[in-house]
């Protein structure tokens, strides 16, 4: 009982940090409606920026006072991205945003690297609470208890600043109508600014506070948004109490799985979020989202159309060279063109429920890694042969996207992106923790191809065939009735129910669907590298889809085949340079603010002009 | 006449508010009948409970006999009841005669074909209903660049796709211009006795509502307090002194 | 007071208003007539600057606010109040007219909450309710309070009494007589003559972004030919 009563009191004391990042983000959000997902880089920032300051001020006044001045510091950067970064996108398309945050992330991953090394930073322990008191006989560290004892005053804090100022009032304003507070005379683009610097500032006290009992290194910024995100969505997003109720349970139940179920830590926290959400499905103290406000800003879409003659030869000339490539391009061109259509049928798959749908999925590459492993996990264990393997990757692809759009399709905009997103981290931390089966981080090897399909040129036409294939029958059917109900269903869902349209059923079977096409993509790739590691299903993967789904332009058709070829070249070019991240970050954000309606859509208002001719008026 | 709708004792509380308290009417087979009240009355959830939007705290609704309380809008949609918006729910992405394509799609329930083009199918036949509202000039323009009133038109024609039998139109003419009222309002009286389709609708127009309504009632504060013809309404002291007014407004319009 | 001189306004390649001009006296109460999409509301938000004219000026106590925030503006004494009233739903209304206040401003009558309760005896009652459990009349007030909380000159109502009751809109008249009286100028746009003609001293009738007609009801009443050309009443 001592020893349970002490493994409690552990939880809270972790609970703190991720109290305070996630408190951030839902502020974050709850004002500016982006879903900061540099909040992870802000907390690494400030372990950074803590550990430096530690060292340079001595004494108790000094570690205090390091971590005060970290927040001060991480707050003023926060201040500095949102005024640089997202103040010239606000008018963008919702989503976009998210994208430029993905920017920051490469971006302060590298300027990390720069300052302070690849190195693991351990974190110095606060003065005068280097040893332990014991609880009922049990030890417990001295600062955990000082954190406890601190968290609940900054939890009353902001909820002073929130529910009882006049800061807190406009705020909450701004939250539901941020251009009649301005028409009201408050300026709103400060208001912005002072609360992703506040947001930002929680993160790196986050970030410092751990350090006694953590430390810093460059992966904290994925390894603390997974579990961040979990808890906004289990608290509610937007509630502060619920952020912090959600913060403890996962904390504590953290704790006790380390203890006695060491193997399934990663996996019990998405689990306790799947059934918080079966039973509260928009969180524990959180509100019904208003739904149908994501992707729908910016101007309107305008009715998709088959390609005119131009455009259709123009594809079929692309087709004929692609195929006639293996004539004259070495091999280290075909591969680049094997990965470069698997990424295209990948962010094809994305774009389809995206696009379409309005179904903004975070968690996209489950169903890519999630066909890859599968194949693999047969070929390893059971031998079976290249062929049926093969077959099983949008099969089991198809069957997880039907078990994930199960609980996540009941949900919309923000809360379906953050569940998709919690989904495939556990399907992320499946592979990377249950270690008999998976191999964990060492991935599954020699997974190649039957000798038929073993050359580059037989497997490049393999390619060819099914990923073109793949990209096409999509196209296909957004043209046919189940993608223009698709799209009914995002346009106006209120109207899509009125005439007889079951909008879930459609989108779970899309879900499936571009679920099956992922699984396609992963299964092509998985026999094209011969091996499958877990990196295929991290957050980054479903980020980069993501990306080059909103370079590209989602509303345009080609927008995900586009930005998948940009991305493909880019990447190439870039990882040759030591601070690639750094460069395609600002490549990112750069595209973000300057061509905000995606590549193929720019391309597409340029070409308009330069005809001289005003679309709408033709029609 | 018979009896195309029945509403039996309505009520919707939200937090212990009471938004509807026991609402009784009928529609009858052929009727244009109006709901009117103050904004808050309760109209909306009121046509939003018949229509399945939302879910009654108690109180019945039958269809042509057959029980719809609670049962979602696309199943009560099936059984043949149209529906227009205060706020008009086209589909912005697709052409005016797509968005009709798309009402008989659902209704040939071929929501889940994925072979054919969507644009090919039905297209006569949404045609003819553009016809009907005359939008056939503006089939192949953008959902996104009409005019409100043409979007208006618009919801009426994709309402009358599947051949309901009632038509709930919810403030058909707000946002509209006066002489546009008129007109959208003369179109669904022509329908409602060219088709014998039913007709309930919600309106703050009096001039609309008096011109056009065979029945009125009156709503306010969750409660039903008239229900009778356009002459019985207005001489009602209750409905004049919490909606329609004493008409001072009018008084001092002479010395302005 | 305020000169809006030749504007052009775009809602993205719609050209919405051409070339309009107009001026405003101090303690005027002037009604923008005209159809639905006439222009009326994308008037007042290019005085706002919430849609930006693309030439022309809007010059307020002879300042020019075009390309200044609408914050900014809403400073410099002008209070809009949209015709969707655009409340705060989730707040209270004691927090909703909290969100409007801003000082005291020189040339400008004073609001207090408790005089804009005297004024609106239903707000008074509700203070601590949240916007969404109010009525769209009581609404309609709370919207016209928070403006005042900012203490303007000039109070820009976009169609007051579309979707309000007739007993409400009635109401709404006497308020907006007693602002007036209280030495505020009022510029309400409207589709309903009755109403206009019962609160505004003047009438700027606005058809296709273009004005047709400024001057009295009287010269109005005098020619029925231009009120059955763009009223179509």
């Amino acid at each position: 009982m001592a020893f349970l009563f002490a493994q409690f009191l552990t939880g809270l004391a972790n609970a703190s940090s991720l109290f305070l990042v996630a408190s951030g983000l839902s502020l974050i959000f709850g004002v500016t409606r982006i879903v900061n997902f540099a909040h992870g880089s802000f907390y690494m920032l400030g372990a950074f920026i803590g550990v430096t300051l530690m060292e340079l001020l001595p004494g108790h006044v000094g570690f205090w006072g390091a971590i005060l001045l970290t927040g001060l510091a991480v707050g003023a950067i926060g201040a500095f991205v949102e005024m640089v970064v997202l103040r010239p996108i606000y008018r963008a398309p919702e989503l976009f945003q998210l994208v430029a945050t993905f920017g920051v992330i490469l971006v302060i991953q590298d300027l990390a690297l720069m300052i302070w090394g690849a190195e693991d930073r351990l974190g110095p322990r606060a003065p005068g609470l280097r040893g332990v008191w014991r609880i009922f006989g049990e030890p417990v560290p001295k600062y955990d208890i000082v954190i406890i004892a601190i968290t609940p005053f900054i939890l009353f804090a902001l909820w002073y600043l929130i529910t009882r100022t006049r800061v807190g009032v406009l705020v909450r304003a701004a939250t539901q109508d941020r251009e009649m507070v301005g028409a009201l005379g408050v300026n709103q683009a400060w208001l912005f600014t002072g609360v992703f610097a506040l947001g930002s500032a929680l993160a790196g006290w986050g970030g410092a506070l751990q350090l006694p009992k953590g430390g810093a290194d460059l992966l904290m910024d994925f390894n603390i948004i997974g579990a961040v995100f979990v808890v906004v969505v289990i608290g509610g997003m937007g509630s502060l109490p619920g952020a912090f109720i959600a913060a403890v349970l996962i904390s504590v139940l953290n704790v006790l799985g380390v203890t006695y179920l060491p193997q399934s830590t990663l996996v019990l926290m998405f689990v306790v979020m799947a059934v918080v959400l079966i039973i509260r499905p928009y969180g524990l103290l959180g509100r019904e989202e208003v739904a149908g406000e994501h992707g729908q800003v910016g101007a309107p879409e305008t009715p998709i159309r088959p390609y005119g003659t131009t455009g259709q030869m123009l594809v079929i000339a692309l087709l004929a060279l692609l195929a006639a490539l293996p004539l004259f391009a070495d091999r280290f061109l075909l591969i680049l063109m094997i990965d470069m259509v698997v990424f295209a049928l990948f962010a094809a798959s994305l774009h389809f429920i995206l696009g379409s749908g309005g179904l903004v999925s975070f968690g996209h590459a489950a169903f890519f890694g999630g066909g890859a492993y599968a194949a693999a996990l047969l070929v390893f264990h059971t031998d079976t042969p290249m062929e049926l393997a093969f077959l099983f990757a949008p099969l089991a692809a198809g069957l997880l996207a039907l078990g994930i759009g199960w609980f996540c399709i009941r949900l919309t905009g923000v809360y379906f992106a953050m569940l998709t997103l919690a989904f495939s981290q556990l399907v992320w931390s499946l592979a990377f923790q249950w270690r008999e089966v998976t191999r964990g981080d060492d991935g599954l090897v020699n997974i190649w191809p039957s000798p038929w399909l073993s050359g580059t040129v037989p497997y490049y036409y393999f390619t060819l065939a099914l990923g073109i294939g793949g990209i096409l029958v999509l196209r296909h059917i957004i043209h046919s009735p189940f993608g223009y109900a698709l799209r009914a269903g995002r346009d106006s869902p209120r109207q899509a129910e009125a005439m007889g349209i079951d909008v879930k059923r459609i989108q779970f079977a899309a879900f499936a669907l571009a679920g099956v096409m992922a699984g396609l993509a992963g299964g092509i790739f998985v026999f094209s590298k011969g091996s499958v590691f877990p990196t295929e299903l991290e957050i980054a993967a479903s980020f980069d889809a993501l990306i080059v789904v909103f370079l590209g332009g989602v509303k345009t058709l080609a927008g995900g085949v586009v930005g998948a070829g940009f991305m493909t070249v880019a990447e190439d070019w870039l990882t040759r340079l030591e601070y690639w991240r750094l460069v395609l970050g600002l490549v990112i954000i750069a595209v973000v603010i300057i061509a905000p309606e995606g590549i193929v859509g720019s391309l597409r208002r340029l070409w308009t002009r330069l005809r001289g001719t005003d679309e709408e008026a033709l029609q | 006449m018979t009896e195309i709708l029945r509403v039996e004792n309505l009520k919707k509380s939200y937090d212990g508010f009471l938004a509807v308290n026991g609402v009784s009417f009928a529609v009858k087979q052929g009727e244009l009948k109006a709901l009117i009240g103050p904004n808050g009355a309760g109209k909306s959830t009121c046509f939003n409970m018949l229509m399945g939007q939302l879910k009654p705290t108690a109180g019945e609704v039958f269809f042509d006999g057959a029980r719809i309380t609670g049962k979602r809008p696309r199943e009560i949609w099936r059984m043949g009841v149209g529906r227009t918006f205060q706020i008009t729910g086209t589909y912005q992405s697709m052409t005016v005669i797509e968005n009709v394509q798309m009402a008989l799609i659902s209704h040939h329930r071929r929501l889940y074909s994925v072979l054919p083009r969507a644009w090919k199918l039905y297209r006569e036949e949404a045609f003819e209903f553009l016809k009907t509202v005359s939008m056939q000039d503006q089939a192949d323009r953008p959902c996104s660049i009409l005019a409100y009133g043409d979007l208006k038109r618009l919801e009426l024609a994709i309402a009358l796709t599947h051949r309901p039998r009632l038509l709930l139109m919810d403030e058909p003419t707000a946002g509209m211009a006066p002489t546009a009222r008129v007109e959208l309002m003369q179109l669904v009286a022509d329908i409602v006795s060219e088709q014998g389709v039913s007709v309930l609708f919600t309106e703050h127009d009096m001039d609309v509502v008096f011109a056009h309504a065979h029945h009125i009632m009156v709503l306010n504060r969750g409660e039903l307090i008239a229900d009778g013809s356009a002459a019985e309404v207005r001489a009602n002291p209750q409905v004049q002194e919490v909606y329609l007014g004493g008409g001072t407004l009018f008084k001092e319009a002479s010395h302005a | 007071m305020l000169e809006v001189e030749g504007i052009h306004s775009f809602y993205g390649k719609a050209e919405i208003l051409r070339g309009l001009s107009f001026r405003i006296a101090r303690g005027e109460v002037v009604a923008l007539l005209g159809r639905n999409g006439a222009g009326k509301s994308t008037t007042m938000k290019s005085v706002m600057q919430l849609v930006r004219p693309r030439t022309g000026r809007v010059m307020f106590q002879d300042r020019d606010l075009v390309g200044a925030p609408a914050f900014r503006v809403a400073k410099s004494g002008i209070g809009y109040v949209p015709e969707d009233r655009r409340i705060f739903t989730d707040l209270t209304v004691m927090e909703n007219l909290e969100v409007g206040r801003q000082p005291r401003r020189e040339g400008a009558p004073e609001w207090t909450v408790d005089q804009l309760f005297d004024i609106f005896p239903n707000l008074a009652e509700r203070r601590t309710n949240r916007g969404k459990h109010m009525s769209g009349g009581e609404q309609q007030m709370l919207t016209i309070a928070r403006t005042l909380m900012g203490n303007p000159m000039l109070l820009l109502l976009d169609e007051p009494s579309e979707g309000i009751a007739p007993v409400i809109v009635e109401e709404m008249a006497e308020t907006i007589l007693k602002l007036k009286s209280e030495g505020l100028t009022v510029v309400i746009s409207e589709q309903n003559l009755h109403f206009a003609r019962a609160v505004a001293d003047r009438a700027i009738i606005i058809e296709g972004g273009e004005k047709k007609f400024d001057g009295s009801f009287a010269e109005l009443e005098a020619h029925p030919e231009i009120r059955d050309a763009y009223l179509s009443v």
